[in-house]
């Protein structure tokens, strides 16, 4: 019940925004039906790691304390970008760039896709799981293309191309999974049923699994849901639709879509770790995670706008994500949960903050946009904050991920790996610093827009980051939580 | 009346030859028809699988598979061609004999991979999966070689006909949820894509791929 609710909610508020004609009341509406998806999880999250794992809807829906965690980090997100979302649609309409028919579109759109995304983290199936994260692509190409622009057009053409293509890629893999499934060495043959793509069922025929076939699928689901991740060299639709599309989209796509695709590669390489032994899954892991850090370095130094600035950041992160779960350890892991949740906020409030900038300036070039801290305080703040946040300073909780994925990849013996992450985190520090210092202070221009934002906007914001910057110091409140999700995949 | 091995082969050989017919011509309407051919090879395939195994489960979705992909989504892509003033792909970065070089090494290339799987469990059915795996090839060959909105549809459409060849090859069909969730899928891609079209059509004029250059780093 509690597992259905979850997705009904969500869906339910989308279908009525589909009736009812566009007001702000239908966006207030939207968001509350995040906040009642975010306290579910909370209940989920202590349900699943006190008493273990649930199942609803003849197992079709599956939660362990790793899904329970997911639903979380998607609620928190979502959350904070529906409260945004009311505010972008009332000034886009106020300036005329967007119709209520479109707000309607809007609406129903970011329903369906944080629907699927909850589908997807509860999906027992792993068939059904990529049936899920294939449709976040279909939700979202419309609202990358959402301002209309030819921009945003071609943004979006490129992203439902690119990823059609590479989840493509992702759907072959689990084909072959299923194969290997089918066929399994030294024991009785499965029952060819729909429960063999089940994950749980999956994981118990793990060490008979056939291994030259499931390095042939690891290598393609890595290639696959690595494209939705936005982990190099798959990355190139990631800065086109994340600096195009709104921005409340913006945060939900780089706070959690990317992660929930990262969800996705974290089940299958359960999976390869049992059946292959750890060596081959962190191989593929390391390559496109050093390649990603590198990517996002590069591109990072010479960035001259502010939302694909943000758009390569979400890039390194991943990365340092892949690395985080190539290590593979339960500490490793729980890190790597930790960083998600932590990126999510952050990335949300970042891009939120960024998308009032670009709404209330007309430009995303930072030259054009200086003095950020002196023209408009609030927000300068909380970018400056943000971004202090987003390079891991402490008190914030990246600091605590990121030191704690060095630490567990250390101890796996990936020293040089940590030695190349810690050259390039230098170098986007360096970039991200110098970029950041060129928007928030200098001499503003004469004619600037000196209006300060509202409170509804910078307050949800503030919260966000204060929560950032608690996890940090004190994650005790997940601390149970994020032991028994790490369990769940760790080796 | 031709027998099961026979029935397997020959539509499975289809299916690559409609994907090497598609780099071979270069009008654009022609894609059309050879599309429509495919989908019903393909759906052959899982109506042939479905006979010989007494699966209803299977032949409900071979019935599925000739619809979606022998009728609906050939027509779909008849309404993007239908609209377009330049119906041939006048400027492919590689030219059609190049292609056509390149698809047979493709091809040879797909039965190197595709022999640990055959070998995993020899069979009438897993024996054609390299048949598969090139037209997977040959839709990314041509999904990187063409420069038109319709050859891109076209390409990535050979993607998923290879998938599932692939697919009904080596295990059958999957589950009916997950064989019935994908065709929604790729159908509503199309959708997707056949909007995006109309949309920068009419605000570029005509749409080659070659003026979305505006964002680049």
């Amino acid at each position: 019940m509690l597992l259905v609710s979850i997705l009904v909610i969500p869906l339910a508020t989308g279908l009525i925004a589909l009736v009812v004609p566009w007001r702000p009341l239908v966006g207030w509406m939207a968001a509350v039906s995040d906040a009642i998806v975010l306290a579910l999880g909370i209940g989920l999250a202590i349900r699943t790691t006190s008493r273990g794992p649930m199942n609803a809807l003849h197992g079709t829906l599956r939660a362990d304390a790793l899904s329970a965690f997911m639903v979380l980090v998607i609620g928190t997100v979502a959350l904070a970008a529906a409260l945004q979302s009311v505010r972008y649609l009332r000034v886009e309409i106020a300036r005329g760039a967007c119709t209520p028919k479109r707000a309607t579109l809007y609406i129903v759109l970011v329903q369906a896709f944080v629907t699927c995304m909850l589908g997807a983290v509860l999906a027992a199936n792993l068939g059904v799981l990529w049936v899920a994260v294939e449709a976040t692509t279909i939700a979202t190409t419309f609202l990358v293309g959402h301002r209309g622009t030819s921009k945003a057009l071609e943004a979006s053409w490129k992203y439902v191309v690119l990823c059609s293509v590479g989840i493509a890629l992702a759907f072959l893999g689990t084909v072959l999974v299923y194969f290997a499934a089918i066929h399994p060495g030294g024991g009785p043959v499965v029952a060819h049923g729909v429960n063999t793509l089940d994950w749980t069922s999956l994981m118990s025929v793990a060490h008979r699994l056939n291994p030259d076939v499931l390095r042939l699928a690891m290598a393609l689901i890595v290639l696959g849901y690595g494209t939705k991740v936005g982990l190099a060299p798959m990355h190139s639709w990631l800065p086109d639709a994340h600096s195009q599309a709104p921005a409340p989209v913006s945060a939900l796509m780089s706070g959690v879509l990317l992660s929930v695709a990262f969800y996705a590669l974290l089940r299958f390489k359960a999976i390869a770790d049992a059946a292959l032994g750890p060596a081959f899954p962190r191989t593929l892991l390391v390559v496109v995670g050093i390649t990603s850090l590198v990517v996002a370095a590069s591109l990072l130094l010479g960035q001259r706008d502010y939302k694909r600035l943000l758009a390569y950041s979400s890039i390194e992160h991943m990365g340092l994500l892949a690395l985080g779960a190539a290590a593979g350890s339960a500490l490793a892991i729980a890190a790597v949960l930790l960083h998600v949740l932590g990126h999510g906020i952050t990335k949300a409030v970042l891009f939120l903050a960024s998308g009032e900038l670009h709404q209330s300036e007309g430009t995303s070039e930072i030259a054009k946009v200086p003095a950020l801290l002196s023209r408009r305080p609030a927000l300068g703040a909380i970018m400056a904050v943000g971004l202090v946040a987003l390079v891991g300073f402490p008190p914030f909780v990246l600091f605590a991920s990121e030191f704690s994925m060095f630490r567990a990849e250390v101890d796996v013996g990936m020293g040089w790996v940590v030695a190349v992450t810690f050259i390039c985190l230098v170098v986007i520090f360096a970039a991200i610093a110098s970029q950041g210092r060129r928007l928030l202070l200098g001499e503003p221009a004469v004619d600037a827009v000196q209006e300060t934002t509202p409170r509804s906007v910078t307050v949800p914001l503030v919260i966000a980051l204060a929560v950032c910057g608690l996890l940090g110091v004190i994650a005790w409140p997940l601390q149970s939580l994020l032991h028994a999700a790490a369990h769940v995949v760790a080796r | 009346m031709i027998g099961y091995a026979a029935a397997l082969r020959l539509a499975s050989g289809i299916v690559l030859l409609a994907a090497v017919a598609m780099l071979w011509r270069r009008d654009l309407r022609a894609a059309v028809p050879v599309l429509a051919v495919q989908g019903v090879a393909l759906g052959v395939v899982a109506g042939t699988l479905a006979l010989h195994q007494h699966d209803v489960g299977l032949g409900v979705t071979a019935f599925l598979v000739l619809i979606v992909k022998g009728f609906v989504v050939p027509l779909l892509v008849w309404r993007v061609v239908r609209r377009d003033p330049k119906i041939r792909e006048t400027a492919p970065l590689v030219n059609v004999t190049a292609s056509l070089v390149a698809a047979a090494v493709l091809i040879v290339l797909s039965f190197v991979v595709s022999a640990k799987i055959t070998a995993l469990s020899p069979s009438v059915a897993t024996r054609l999966v390299p048949l598969g795996v090139a037209t997977i090839l040959v839709g990314y060959f041509l999904l990187v070689s063409r420069r038109r909105a319709v050859s891109q549809i076209v390409g990535l459409l050979l993607i998923d006909n290879g998938i599932a060849l692939v697919t009904f090859l080596v295990t059958s069909g999957v589950p009916l949820i997950v064989e019935l969730g994908s065709a929604l899928d790729v159908l509503l891609v199309v959708v997707v894509l056949q909007v995006l079209v109309v949309n920068l059509r009419s605000r570029l004029g005509t749409f080659d791929l070659d003026q979305l250059k505006e964002l680049h780093d």
